[in-house]
């Protein structure tokens, strides 16, 4: 049932916009998801799709005008990295906080400074807290995926709430590799129509977007928020399910790569999990007993899941691709430390920061990692360092 | 273009509702409410609105003031926000998800659009929006308490330009927007206030909703607190502005300028003037030299637009 072909991260979630054919699409070009409206774009001018771009002169105004044409009543997408995402902040919020299931397709990308172009998560990393739900992809067959299940989970009305589907930029959105697409059809049914309750745009019904709220109101509204967020777990599974019926394909909060009868354990976001892999597998050659958590899932945060599936390791290194700057480690290690100590977690934890401004993340930087675990595991963390860097240059 | 009369303007069905928090004598309201009466009775719209004194006083949850759809969402993207809602209407007609026609018109002050939202309006209106911008142009971001905007006009006291022993106000003269969205090269722009029985301004607001494409309406739409005057000054006010050339009414039509009304005779600044706190300094003795430069600046202003105009 599925097409097989080679492609970009970039354009197999053209692709998936092509399959959904939104209706309106705002976007300012920025390396690396430029080619997310060119590609868009090129489809509208050869009659492929008729979805409404708008090429807004900043990614707030494309934030903005998505916010009017969700509100409108229109399905409406975007796409940007780094300081487009920057830029938007402000109106991250408002998307949110006015429930509108717009989708973002995210192509992570440092933010400055230095002025990088490379892959980092520091982008969406700091737009953990804007009340949109994000989801990751190790490759370009999870970008398009995660992308066909995108309005399903966010235009659920238990959820109502934006969603960020990421991907590793250059790494994921100009790296080739095989695919295997859905039929049109497919896609368009599992899809479906967008049928909003309420929107400007009904003419039986006006309705007011974006009020003042005083304090007596607005502590109200942001609970209601959360409470959707708390929604959306259970509904990204339910989604998951019925996509895994018209693809073969399994998705959940996590993935557990060797992790069963797992003593050392690394937990990582994105392309950095292939790369795991690998070396999980040499050292299961080597009879090691090694093992990967990929977080497919951050917003909401599967804390008590993800603690769960690490509940056998000994040791486990959180990698962040994300310097928060709190001189305690990035954000998935301080979140997940806290769910392991919250689920009575025996594990030693590193918490180690890689990949920064593109820098290259190896199979041996990874057995490097492992290693590490290996030693911690038998002796604990005797030199006490548990915030460390790997791929620095000496 | 306009058929319509005076009468049937004030008969009209207003759509902004009573119940409002805005101060009496606020030039803001005059203009939404009259903009809004420009809608022939049974046209459907979408407000849209910066963040402002407007919206604070019109939308507070769970109350709106507004009969039609609005959607405000932030202060600086005004412009950006109603041409995503105008694009949707066209996504969805074409669908055919939606039979009736819709007007777009969103209203900033001075702040969210000289200012702020200057780039958002900018772009809406280059791209080419089925869509209306009124700016309620009160000369300073009075919602956040009357600091100096690139709207204020010169030696205006405000509390970023306070006067004091060092400072006559602000330093700098206004920037003129209308002639700046005017270079858009957009359909229709205009500038108006309110004059007499308002025709001025029903006639340029049902010109700017009804021309097909982008427009820009700027409304000088006094303030009682940053202005400071007694509310039923604000009619001598707008007539004051006009008279001495201050606020010239004139509207672009697809390029072409034309003065809206000459006064016969041109009166010195200071009838406008003196009728506000803000310039209460620029009476003081010593102080003659700031009116005669505020009104070579006036003049020099004034003569520009006649030359555009051909008046």
């Amino acid at each position: 049932m599925g097409i097989k072909q080679r492609m970009s991260g970039n354009e197999a979630v053209a692709y998936a916009m092509k399959q959904i054919n939104p209706d309106v699409m705002p976007a300012f070009p920025i390396t690396p998801s430029t080619e997310l409206p060119q590609f868009v774009s090129s489809y509208i001018a050869n009659g492929e799709m008729d979805t409404e771009f708008i090429p807004v002169e900043s990614e707030h105004s494309a934030m903005s005008a998505a916010i009017g044409a969700e509100a409108a009543g229109a399905r409406t997408m975007t796409a940007t990295s780094s300081a487009g995402l920057a830029l938007m902040w402000e109106m991250l919020y408002v998307a949110a906080s006015n429930r509108l299931p717009i989708a973002l397709a995210l192509v992570n990308r440092a933010l400055s400074g230095p002025l990088n172009i490379n892959c980092e998560h520091s982008d969406s990393m700091g737009a953990r807290d804007s009340g949109w739900i994000q989801i990751y992809a190790e490759d370009n067959q999870e970008a398009y995926d995660n992308f066909i299940q995108a309005y399903r989970i966010a235009e659920h009305k238990d959820v109502m709430l934006p969603i960020m589907i990421c991907q590793d930029g250059f790494i994921i959105s100009h790296g080739v590799s095989n695919i295997e697409l859905l039929e049109d059809e497919a896609v368009k049914a599992f899809v479906g129509e967008y049928n909003p309750k309420h929107f400007l745009l009904n003419e039986n019904e006006p309705m007011a977007v974006g009020p003042y709220a005083v304090s007596c109101y607005g502590m109200e509204s942001k609970r209601a928020h959360a409470q959707a967020m708390i929604n959306a777990g259970r509904v990204i599974l339910d989604v998951a399910a019925e996509f895994e019926k018209i693809s073969g394909k399994k998705y959940g909060f996590f993935e557990a790569y060797r992790l069963e009868d797992a003593e050392i354990a690394i937990v990582a976001i994105g392309s950095a999990c292939g790369t795991t892999k690998d070396a999980v597998d040499l050292l299961r050659a080597e009879g090691k007993k090694a093992g990967l958590l990929k977080v497919r899932v951050f917003r909401p945060f599967p804390g008590k899941e993800l603690a769960g599936a690490l509940r056998n390791c000994r040791a486990v290194a959180i990698l962040d691709r994300c310097e928060s700057f709190s001189a305690n480690g990035g954000p998935l290690a301080a979140e997940l430390s806290a769910a392991l100590y919250q689920a009575k977690g025996q594990a030693e934890v590193l918490k180690i920061v890689y990949g920064l401004n593109g820098r290259d993340y190896t199979v041996e930087d990874a057995r490097q990692v492992f290693a590490d675990l290996e030693e911690i595991a038998a002796n604990g963390n005797r030199d006490g360092q548990e915030y460390r860097y790997i791929g620095l240059r000496e | 273009m306009s058929q319509t009369g005076f009468k049937e303007y004030q008969q009209r069905q207003e759509r902004l509702a009573p119940g409002h928090r805005l101060c009496a004598g606020c030039g803001g309201t005059i203009a939404v409410r009259n903009v809004l009466k420009a809608l022939r009775p049974g046209d459907k719209a979408v407000v849209g609105n910066a963040t402002g004194c407007l919206e604070v006083s019109t939308f507070t949850y769970p109350y709106t003031s507004y009969e039609d759809s609005y959607i405000h969402s932030a202060f600086e993207n005004a412009g950006a926000t109603l041409s995503g809602v105008e694009t949707a209407y066209h996504a969805l007609k074409k669908k055919g998800k939606i039979k009736e026609e819709y007007k777009f018109i969103t209203f900033g002050g001075d702040g969210g659009t000289y200012d702020i939202g200057f780039q958002s309006l900018s772009g809406a209106m280059e791209r080419g929006h089925d869509m209306v911008y009124v700016c309620y142009d009160n000369g300073a971001y009075m919602n956040t308490g009357i600091q100096r905007s690139s709207a204020t006009p010169m030696y205006a006291d405000t509390t970023t330009t306070p006067v004091g022993s060092r400072s006559n106000g602000k330093p700098q003269g206004r920037k003129d927007l209308a002639a700046i969205m005017a270079a858009h090269h957009i359909p229709y722009v205009a500038q108006t206030t309110f004059i007499g029985n308002m025709m001025d301004l029903y006639q340029k607001s049902e010109k700017a909703i009804y021309t097909k494409g982008p427009a820009f309406l700027n409304i000088m739409a006094p303030c009682p607190r940053g202005w400071r005057y007694e509310a039923p000054d604000i009619i001598q006010i707008c007539k004051m502005a006009v008279e001495t050339c201050y606020w010239p009414l004139f509207e672009v039509t697809d390029g072409r300028w034309e003065l809206s009304y000459q006064p016969k005779e041109k009166l010195p600044l200071e009838e406008f003037l003196r009728l506000q706190g803000r310039f209460r300094h620029l009476f003081l003795p010593g102080n003659e030299y700031l009116i005669e430069a505020f009104q070579a600046e006036v003049d020099r202003r004034w003569e520009e637009l006649k030359k555009r105009c051909g008046a």
